[in-house]
């Protein structure tokens, strides 16, 4: 199949036409500008870009059938993984905040989820989610710091050994008991938990002033 | 703003987060973030270097048509959703997951303790215990991880005390004697890996009748 970009286009520009544009002139500030995977995330939650869409999924089918595929599952059924998760992130994109998710994050969750669902009869056991302002608008300086907190992180992924970058992978995975986390290598996930606390609490504010006017 | 001050330990989260964490203990950890910011932030912490994992990894490649079946699949229905639990009363939504949406079903221990259980199997056992202002909840020992999570009122034992959001997480070294606080009754949601050993309240024959 291809994708009829023109009309794609056009048909988004019906759906929500404001909101893009108002996000879309967000999307760089000083020079900064965010990342690839989550320009293309917001141009699928805003618009339902079709040709972002297939951009996401040639960046992460590949990654996602890759890394289910180490988790000990066969080909064929990493990719009925891939096929629903990527069809997830289509059709939840309404739920992605870059103000405290990474595209890749977000994704992980997702394929958490579902691969649990699959197992489990009852399903996981969810956090309730935050309540969501429509009317919240995005903060173009948190979204930035929540990308370069990420980048730092993926770097010291980077600089690990060999040895314990394959402990981190595997915690990740869930190949580890919790014995073995408990005695796993941390990162540094301080930062980002300071910056995601700081637009939670903020959240928090604005919904209890439009509570108590 | 909450006053939590005993938290999911970070090795948890991090198993929350990469999904290796059993039910009844996943359920605990789902109702204190639903409960506490900072957690929610260390939880989405870790989802974020699980996503680093995953985009660090290596890729394999896909089959020729995933690509334009998934394509096309964008405009069908989407797939039906599994509706998020929401809180009811003092029960935050995981807690109403595993309650199915209905009230507790209470049932006595004795001594005005009553417990209801949500979950029991192989893998652990959860359950919402009510304890009486003042009252002691029965003195256990256990094997392996035990949680307990404070929805209402108060417990205080050797280590502390415990109010609403509040969680402890409790080892085979530790012997406690937890007490339920004044004012209102303390509930709490139970979690337990092994089955406990409850020594004063009941004859250890009855323990199969009562499921502990
Ligand atoms: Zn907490």
């Amino acid at each position: 199949m291809t994708v009829d970009m023109t009309r794609d286009e056009a048909a988004a520009r019906t759906q929500r036409p404001v909101r893009f544009v108002k996000r879309e002139k967000r999307t760089v500030t000083d020079g900064q500008e965010i990342s690839d995977q989550t320009v293309w995330m917001l141009a699928v939650r805003d618009a339902r870009d079709k040709a972002a869409f297939a951009r996401l999924f040639d960046f992460y089918g590949p990654r996602l059938k890759g890394f289910v595929m180490r988790g000990g599952m066969d080909a064929a059924l990493a990719e009925e993984i891939v096929q629903d998760v990527m069809l997830t992130v289509w059709h939840k994109a309404a739920q992605f905040d870059p103000e405290r998710a990474q595209v890749s994050g977000w994704i992980y969750q997702i394929t958490r989820n579902r691969q649990i669902d699959t197992i489990r009869r009852t399903g996981r056991a969810m956090p309730e989610e935050l309540k969501h302002e429509d009317e919240h608008e995005p903060d173009a300086g948190q979204v930035l710091a929540m990308e370069q907190e990420a980048g730092k992180l993926k770097q010291a992924l980077g600089r690990l050994k060999p040895d314990q970058r394959a402990m981190i992978e595997k915690a990740y995975l869930g190949d580890l008991t919790h014995q073995e986390i408990r005695e796993q290598t941390g990162l540094p996930l301080g930062t980002i938990k300071s910056r995601i606390r700081l637009g939670l609490e903020r959240l928090r504010h604005e919904l209890k002033e439009l509570r108590e006017p | 703003m909450s006053n939590i001050t005993h938290h999911i330990p970070e090795p948890m989260l991090a198993a929350y987060a990469a999904g290796t964490l059993p039910p009844v203990f996943e359920t605990v950890v789902a109702t204190h973030v639903s409960m506490c910011a900072a957690c929610r932030a260390g939880m989405q912490a870790h989802e974020i270097a699980g996503g680093a994992v995953l985009e660090a990894g290596d890729g394999a490649d896909l089959s020729d048509a995933l690509k334009s079946d998934v394509l096309a699949l964008l405009d069908g229905p989407a797939p039906e959703d599994r509706p998020a639990p929401k809180r009811k009363g003092i029960y935050p939504g995981p807690v109403m997951a595993a309650l199915k949406n209905r009230e507790p079903r209470w049932k006595s221990l004795g001594m005005g303790v009553r417990q209801s259980i949500l979950m029991d199997g192989p893998d652990g056992s959860l359950r919402l215990l009510h304890i009486p202002p003042g009252r002691a909840v029965p003195d256990h020992g256990h094997n392996g991880i035990e949680m307990t999570l404070v929805l209402q009122g108060s417990f205080a034992d050797e280590t502390g005390t415990f109010g609403v959001g509040d969680l402890e997480v409790a080892d085979e070294e530790l012997e406690h004697t937890p007490v339920a606080g004044e004012g209102l009754p303390c509930i709490c949601l139970a979690a337990t890996d092994a089955p406990l050993r409850f020594r004063t309240l009941m004859p250890r024959l009855l323990q199969p009748l009562f499921r502990i």
